[in-house]
C-alpha cells in the first residue's frame, strides 16, 4: 500500500462548465458558489479497491452479457478498447471501468426511459471491466443508436457510450462520455459544448481503429483516458496503485 | 519558447445522465441477470468494529425541488481512523458505497459505521467525516463534498475551518436525529447551498 501523496490539483478548465443555458437541466442544478479548493486530504489519496474475483467472464461483453451467452445483441459490433493513463503518464493498472449505453436503436433498458424505440431482448446496456498491468482495456459492445431528448424542441445525443472510471484515489473518480468519430450530431449536441476547449472537447471523440478490428466479425474504436495524477517529488514517483 | 513540461491533461467529465443507474446500480433501473448484484451495496460487512449509523437526506436542485436521479457514492474510513487497504484497517470495512435516491421521493439512504478522525500530512487532523461524490442528470462533473457530524468535535478540522462564511459551515454537519440516525441534506444551489469541495 502506498502511502498517501497528494493529488494534482483539478484543472477545472479542462472540464465542462457546470452551468451552460442550452443544456437546461443544468441550470437548476449547478452551483452557483464557487468551490471549496486546498491540497487533497487522505480521503482523496485513499480510494475503494476492486479485485478480479468480483468481475465475470462476460462483464465487458454487452453483446452476450444480457442473456449470458445464450443469444447475440441487435446492432453493429464493436470492440472498444484503450488506455488508462494518470497526469503523470503512468499506467493505472487494475482499476474498474463501467460502461452504459442505449441498444443499437437508442433505447436505455431503464425504467425512466419512454422513448418508443424498441428495447433488444438480448441487450441490458451495461458493462465492466479491470483495466490490466498496463492500463490497458477491452468492451465488446453493439454501437449505440443515437436519441431524441427533451431539451430543446428538436435535441439529439450523437451516438455516445457512458464511463464511469475509479483509479486508485476517490478524487480521481471521473464519469464521463465517450463519441464516434465522424457522427454528425456531435457538433449539435448541448451536452457536448459543455465542454468549452475545442481540444478537450475532441479528446471525448474514439477515432474508428481498423487495425483493431476483425475481420467479418467487429469494428474497434479507441479511447484513452486520462486520470488526474499525483503530485511527483524524487521520492514519490512508484507507480499507481504500488 | 521555454520546454515543453511532460505532463497530459485529465479527460473532461460529461454527465452522468439520467440513466446513470444501468452502468452503476443496474437493478436499480430494472436491469437484471448481467452481475450477480449490484456493486458496493454496503460499505461494511458484519462484524465491522464501531457504531452503526443511518443517514438519510435529499438532494434539492435551486427551485427546491428533490432530485430523483442521483446517484450518491461515499468514501469512509473505518471506526480507527483508517482507509481500506491500509495497514492495520478493519478488514470489514471496505468503505465505500454506492446508493441512489429514490425514483420518487429524493430520499437517500445510507447505512454504515461512523468513521473515526483521520491524520493527514503535517499532522493535520480532520474530524470524522465521509466523503460524498453525487452524479446525476445536469451535473456536468462529479460534485465532491463531505458528511461531517454535528456531535462530534469539528472545531480544528483544516476543512472546516478554510470556510469563509459561518454559517455556511453547517451545510456540511449532519443533523443528530436520534441516537445513531443523521439527516443530512444537499443543496445544489440558491439558499442553503452546500459547500462543494474541489480537493
Amino acid at each position: 500500500m502506498r502511502e498517501a501523496t497528494a493529488l494534482l490539483p483539478r484543472r477545472r478548465e479542462m472540464h465542462p462548465v457546470a452551468y451552460y443555458p442550452e443544456y437546461k437541466t443544468s441550470a437548476v442544478r449547478s452551483p452557483s458558489l464557487p468551490l471549496l479548493s486546498m491540497e487533497s486530504t487522505p480521503s482523496e489519496e485513499h480510494g475503494p479497491c476492486f479485485g478480479h474475483s468480483a468481475i465475470g467472464s462476460l462483464d465487458n461483453n454487452l453483446i452476450t452479457n444480457y442473456t449470458q451467452g445464450k443469444a447475440l445483441a441487435l446492432g453493429e459490433r464493436i470492440r472498444v478498447h484503450g488506455q488508462v493513463l494518470d497526469e503523470n503518464a503512468r499506467a493505472v493498472p487494475d482499476t474498474l471501468i463501467e460502461i452504459w449505453q442505449a441498444n443499437a436503436g437508442g433505447r436505455y433498458r431503464h425504467i425512466k426511459d419512454t422513448y418508443f424505440a424498441p428495447l433488444d431482448p438480448n441487450f441490458g446496456g451495461c458493462g465492466r471491466t479491470l483495466t490490466d498491468a498496463n492500463g490497458g482495456y477491452e468492451f465488446f459492445t453493439v454501437r449505440p443508436g443515437a436519441y431524441p431528448w427533451p431539451n430543446r424542441a428538436n435535441d439529439w445525443r450523437p451516438m455516445h457510450i457512458h464511463f464511469s472510471i475509479f483509479g486508485h484515489a476517490f478524487g480521481q473518480r471521473l464519469i464521463s462520455q465517450m463519441y464516434f468519430e465522424g457522427d454528425p450530431l456531435i457538433e449539435l449536441c448541448p451536452i457536448v459544448a459543455t465542454v468549452r476547449k475545442r481540444s478537450q472537447l475532441e479528446r471525448l471523440i474514439a477515432p474508428l481503429d481498423m487495425q483493431n478490428a476483425r475481420s467479418m466479425d467487429y469494428l474497434a474504436y479507441k479511447f484513452d483516458i486520462v486520470l488526474r495524477g499525483y503530485r511527483q517529488t524524487k521520492f514519490e514517483n512508484k507507480p499507481q496503485g504500488m | 519558447m521555454a520546454q515543453e513540461l511532460d505532463r497530459l491533461i485529465e479527460t473532461p467529465s460529461q454527465t452522468a445522465g439520467p440513466y446513470v443507474h444501468i452502468g452503476c446500480l443496474p437493478s436499480f433501473a430494472g436491469v437484471e441477470g448481467v452481475y450477480p448484484q449490484d456493486l458496493a451495496v454496503t460499505p461494511f460487512a458484519q462484524g465491522a468494529a464501531g457504531e452503526i449509523i443511518t443517514i438519510t437526506g435529499s438532494v434539492y436542485d435551486g427551485t427546491g425541488t428533490p432530485l430523483c436521479d442521483a446517484v450518491l457514492e461515499s468514501w469512509q474510513a473505518d471506526a480507527q481512523g483508517l482507509f481500506a487497504g491500509q495497514k492495520g484497517a478493519d478488514e470489514k470495512v471496505s468503505g465505500f458505497c454506492r446508493f441512489a435516491a429514490d425514483k420518487d421521493s429524493g430520499e437517500f439512504t445510507l447505512r454504515t459505521i461512523k468513521p473515526a478522525a483521520v491524520h493527514g500530512r503535517n499532522k493535520q487532523i480532520f474530524a470524522p467525516h465521509i466523503a460524498l461524490w453525487i452524479v446525476a442528470r445536469g451535473i456536468n462533473i462529479g460534485l465532491q463534498t463531505r458528511i461531517y457530524f454535528e456531535d462530534e468535535d469539528n472545531h480544528a478540522d483544516p476543512l472546516l475551518a478554510r470556510i469563509e462564511q459561518d454559517h455556511r459551515r453547517a451545510t456540511l454537519l449532519a443533523k443528530k436525529v436520534s441516537t445513531g440516525t443523521y439527516r443530512f441534506d444537499i443543496r445544489l444551489q440558491g439558499e442553503g447551498e452546500t459547500v462543494f469541495l474541489d480537493l
